[in-house]
């Protein structure tokens, strides 16, 4: 239960940090809180967008998701449920795997590092990591803390 | 259970509340940057316009998204170009400056320098400046200053390679260790021979300038 708690948490924390993003990249933030000058170029580069929309703005989807499957995995009655923990892996690994693909385009076609995107990208990993040991941890490991 | 309830709604506040009072607040003059790391200059002294023989030059220091470098750029340099620059009489050497204070200044440096790559860094100059509602809106201007890149005949192909590997970032970075060193506090700065220029900065000013730097020539 405790590993269900820190992944609701962290996608909490990973929903404020991608939500910043977008409010900036729309326009409602005046300047990102970056310490480098990193962070507006990666946010005003094309690789900002997918298929219209801000890249910011999946985030914010996918951490919502994320986040409301996780609630649900805490309530008793889906605790043993093993369909909570497979979508959430499920989601989990498709946000790890966007994650490596924008990291990838900061290192090596921008050049360029954007601290918050930084702060996401390591909140996705420890998500996924914990979302696979979840997916395999025992199903009465689950149930004992009820 | 309830404890961690508790834990998420103190942390979603915290966050929001956060989130709405960056939201709120006016832009906060930038703290102190740490040290600019020597740039890898490629010798490149900035971008010029008119004879190599005039017998003046004015270097400018310049930020794209400043309001007042628009204001000097669409009123007075029509008029430099057509009464000081086109007749020989004196050459202009831009320099970038983008303030910190202001969000996508570097970002159209960097516009202006990739169109420098192709020719066309004055009228990518010129688009920037003429067309500055961009500065205003707070807005991502990406797909704007592509826009102006289309509407000046830039192959956008080598146009997009050079803004997102931020090719000439470290020109940008020596232009404004430059400017730091020779004292510009604000936008536009005018050096005249190396020298600062306190004049009022107006073509008549200019053209006064001019004239009595070409006397003393003479």
């Amino acid at each position: 239960m405790i590993r269900r708690q820190a992944l609701v948490l962290l996608t909490l924390v990973g929903l404020l940090v991608a939500t910043y993003l977008w409010l900036y990249k729309i326009g409602v933030l005046g300047q990102l809180q970056c310490g480098t000058g990193s962070c507006e170029f990666v946010q005003a580069s094309r690789y900002a967008e997918l298929f219209g929309l801000p890249v910011a703005l999946y985030g914010v989807g996918g951490y919502a998701a994320l986040f409301a499957v996780g609630l649900v995995g805490l309530q008793p009655r889906f605790t043993a449920d093993r369909r909570v923990p497979r979508v959430f892996a499920a989601l989990s690994t498709a946000g790890f795997a966007f994650t490596l693909y924008l990291t990838a385009i900061e290192l090596f076609v921008l050049h360029a590092i954007c601290r918050w995107c930084v702060a996401s990208a390591v909140i996705m990993t420890i998500v996924w990591l914990l979302s696979i040991f979840e997916l395999r941890a025992p199903r009465s490991g689950n149930t004992s803390t009820r | 259970m309830k404890g961690f309830y508790l834990l998420l709604v103190a942390v979603a506040v915290i966050g929001g509340g956060a989130l709405w009072y960056q939201s709120q607040r006016s832009a906060a003059p930038p703290a102190p940057s740490a040290p600019l790391p020597v740039a890898a200059t490629d010798a490149f002294h900035g971008f010029t316009v008119g004879s190599d023989s005039a017998p003046v030059e004015v270097t400018e220091y310049s930020d794209f998204e400043c309001p007042f470098c628009a204001s000097f750029a669409t009123v007075q340099m029509p008029v430099i170009r057509e009464q000081l620059i086109a007749t020989g009489k004196l050459r202009w050497r831009f320099r970038d400056f983008p303030l910190p204070s202001h969000q996508y200044s570097r970002y159209a440096a960097m516009a202006a320098q990739c169109a420098g790559e192709q020719g066309k860094f004055w009228q990518m100059h010129d688009q920037l400046f003429n067309n500055h509602q961009w500065a205003q809106t707070g807005k991502n201007p990406r797909s704007t200053f592509r826009d102006f890149a289309r509407a000046i005949g830039l192959d956008l192909d080598k146009y997009d390679a050079c803004m997102d590997g931020q090719r000439y970032a470290a020109r940008l970075d020596a232009s404004i260790q430059e400017g730091d060193a020779l004292g510009v506090r604000g936008t536009p700065s005018f050096f005249v021979k190396g020298r600062p220029y306190t004049g009022r900065g107006t073509s008549d000013d200019f053209k006064a300038l001019v004239d009595s730097l070409t006397k003393k020539h003479k």
